[in-house]
Parts: C-alpha cells; structure tokens; sequence
C-alpha cells in the first residue's frame, strides 16, 4: 500500500474492506486510494467495502465523484460499497452544490455499514434494528 | 451671517462670557462679534441648565398636551424626562453622542415591552428640540444675527440628538424582533423521536427558505444524536409550498439519505399536490404517504416493527 497510514487505513474485516479516510485527500491522493482500494478487493477477494468518511469536514465535487466511481468499480469486481459516516455539514453542502453518491448506499456510522452489508451480500433479508 | 466681516475680537472677554458659569456675560455687547460653534454652545448649555425645571415642565406638558407615552406613569414621566433632558443637553455640552446612544437604548429596552411606538419616541424628543429652540428665541429675541448663530450651532447637535435617539430605538426594536423570530423558530421546529431509530418533523406554518434551511440542520443533527433510519417529515400543519421550498424538501430528503436515513413525506394537501405538480418539482425520488398515520405505519415496516394489539378478540 503506497499511501502512508496517517492519510488513510484498509483493513480486512472478514470478506469486507473497511477504508477509512482519516484526513482531507487531494485528488491525487484521492486516485491513489481508489486505486489500492480496487486492487485490494481483488487480494482478498471481497465481497463487500465500507468507506468511512466520518473524519472529513469537507468532501468536494471530485472526493464525491470517485467515491461513485469507487463504487462502481467495485461493484464490476464483485463487491458491494456503502458509504458511512457523512457529517450533516457534508451532507447539506452535497445536496445544496448538487452532488450526490448517485446510487451508492449510504449509511450512518460503521455499525450501520456493516449491517447492512451483512443484510445484502449474505442475502438474508433479516433487518437489524 | 457677518460674523466674518468684522475681526476685531476681543479675545478675552468671549472666553470669559463663554464659560457655564458666567452666561448671563453674554449681553448684546457682544453682538456681531466672530463666535464660533465652540464658544456658542457652552453659554446654550448653561442657559440650558438654568432654567432647567421650567424648559423640563414645559416639555412634560406639552408631552401631554400631544398624549404621547401614555403608557407612561406620571412619575415614570418626570423620571424619564428629567434624565432625557440631562442627556440631550450633556451631548449638547460634549458633543458625544456616545453615552446619550447608550441611554435611549436602555430607555427602548425599558419601553418597548410596554408597547411604546416609534412615533411617540421621536416626537417626545422633537418636542424637547422645540421647547428649547423657543427658549432660545425668547431669550435672544433681541439680536436677531446672534440668534442665527445660536441656532446654527444648535440646530445640527439638537438633529443629531433626534436622529441617534430615533436610530437607537429602532435599532433596540430590530434586536427584540429579531430575538422573537429565533424564539419562533426554535419552537416551531421540533424533531420528535418516536421509537427507536424513527424521527418525526411535524412542519407547522409557513416555510421560509431561513426557516427551511434550519429545519434542515437540525433534522440531521437530530438523525445523527438518535441513529435514525426513517424520519416521517409531516407537512399537514403547512398552509402552503412554493417552488424554493419544495427544492429544499427535495434536498433534506437527500441529505437525510447521505446519512442514511430514508424520509417519508406526508400529508401533502390536494393543493399542495396540485401545486408540486404543477410547477414540475421532481418527487420522484421521494417516499409519500397520504397522512401521517400511514407515514408511521410504513416507518414501522421499514424498521421491522409489527405493532399487534394484545387482545385480540377485541379486534
């Protein structure tokens, strides 16, 4: 993994990728991440990735656009993305300029990710509440 | 105007008979003499000054006569005037208006709550204006070139007087409105949590965009402090949505999502309907349901509630 820790962790969590984004990225940082991230899912063969986004203050047009394209991506190899941990100020502010995670699932914090996770990707349609 | 044609000024004696204490060292021997606006005023203010208690009755009366501050004690009345009145002839004295600013403000605070108009403060102290002016007429009714000159340094303090007064209670007023409105809208916002993880936003009066976008940051805050996965926003209580505000219910509802919770809407008014619809706001991605009853039973779905009665043969 060529981004150092500070910016950003990939942990294993079972079939799951859980991505933290402990810090602002730039975009080129940002592309570095989805890249590891998409080669990762391949190592471990993953049937899931949870994006924690819920240290960033901020998230712009182009942050927003490659979390879509994260998704996507992984979705075309076989995992499913959640998004976790948008702050209300980020999320006001994505409505209001327009950007949107498209048809990415969004969750609340981690715990949330990965019930929901569990509820799609084992196909149990049991609902934790 | 000669006061600049003649120069021979005998310095001495207008400092003297420019002081407070000495205003009656103002006689008409003095006439066309070179006076500025700085030897003027002071002799204003000890005339001012002197005849304090008869300019003050004088003003009270004619208070009165116009029935303004009725809302007023008669003893409030003679309090306040007298401070009015040592305060607008201090600004005549100092020409800072500073402390004069600070006291109407305390004034409009005490005063308002008691239903005290706009009109009624600013007349109140244009009658003050006038009562003095007169009493400068009379006193200098005499020498009508001195009189000019007292009045030309009058009259700009006596209007600056006026107008900081009147700005001040405006100002004071603003300030209790502005705070009423937040009061208002504070109230008129609840997010209610009704089970685990379920919000309702009952919506009550016109919306705003101010009054949307609040409802909005608290909505998500609230959606944050209670976990919530479904948020019921009722718009029954709200007479009216135009445009703007439709966008922006369309927009909470997309930001509850990026914080992953799905927002039903309901009561939506025929009217309101046929105005969504009419306006072509897209809706498409919203979740609504006709009333709020139905908005919580799908709520109740979607969490995986199943609400049973226990007896059911009652059924």
């Amino acid at each position: 993994m060529s981004i150092g820790p500070a910016l950003v962790s990939i942990l294993r969590q079972g079939s799951y990728l859980i991505a933290s984004i402990h810090t602002a990225l730039d975009d080129s940082q940002m592309i570095r991440f989805q890249e590891d991230l998409i080669e990762q899912i391949g190592q471990h063969r993953s049937r899931g990735v949870i994006i924690d986004v819920a240290a960033l203050d901020v998230l712009d047009s182009f942050g927003s656009r490659t979390l879509r394209n994260i998704a996507e991506m992984a979705r075309l190899r076989g995992a499913l993305t959640v998004i976790v941990g948008i702050q209300p100020e980020v999320a006001f502010a994505m409505v209001e300029l327009g950007m949107g995670t498209g048809s990415v699932f969004t969750a609340l914090d981690l715990e949330e990710g990965l019930a929901y996770l569990s509820s799609r990707v084992s196909s149990s349609s049991a609902l934790s509440t | 105007m000669d006061e600049n044609s003649t120069v021979d000024v005998d310095a001495s004696y207008v400092e003297a008979g420019g002081t407070p204490q000495a205003p009656e060292g103002f006689p008409d021997a003095l006439a066309g003499d070179r006076q500025d606006v700085d030897q003027l005023l002071p002799q204003l203010v000890a005339h001012l000054g002197e005849h304090r208690t008869k300019l003050r009755q004088e003003w009270a009366s004619r208070i009165q006569d116009a029935r303004l501050l009725q809302a007023m004690t008669p003893q409030e009345m003679a309090a306040e005037t007298t401070s009015v009145y040592d305060n607008y002839v201090e600004v005549l004295e100092t020409g800072s208006v500073e402390a004069l600013q600070h006291y109407a403000r305390d004034l409009s605070e005490r005063i308002i709550p008691r239903g005290v108009e706009t009109h009624e403060v600013v007349g109140i102290v244009l009658l003050l204006r006038d009562v003095l002016a007169r009493s400068l007429f009379e006193k200098y009714q005499q020498d009508f070139a001195l009189l000019n000159r007292v009045l030309d340094a009058y009259e700009p303090a006596a209007n600056r007087i006026a107008n900081t007064v009147a700005v001040s209670f405006v100002d004071e007023r603003e300030r209790v409105i502005r705070q009423q409105q937040d009061a208002i809208r504070e109230l008129s916002t609840p997010v209610l949590p009704v089970r685990e993880r379920l919000l309702i936003l009952p919506i009550i009066g016109v919306l705003d965009s101010e009054r949307a976008r609040q409802l909005t940051e608290q909505l998500l805050a609230a959606i944050r402090i209670h976990r919530a996965k479904v948020v019921v926003i009722d718009i029954t209580g709200a007479p009216d949505v135009d445009e703007a505000v439709a966008n922006h219910l369309v927009r909470t509802v997309d930001a509850s999502r990026l914080m992953g919770a799905s927002a039903i809407i309901t009561g939506l008014s025929p009217e309101i309907a046929r105005t969504l619809v009419t306006i072509g706001v897209d809706l498409s991605k919203m979740n609504t349901i006709g009333d709020l009853q139905g908005g919580l039973e799908e709520a109740e779905r979607l969490l995986g509630y199943t609400v049973t009665r226990q007896n059911d043969s009652a059924e």
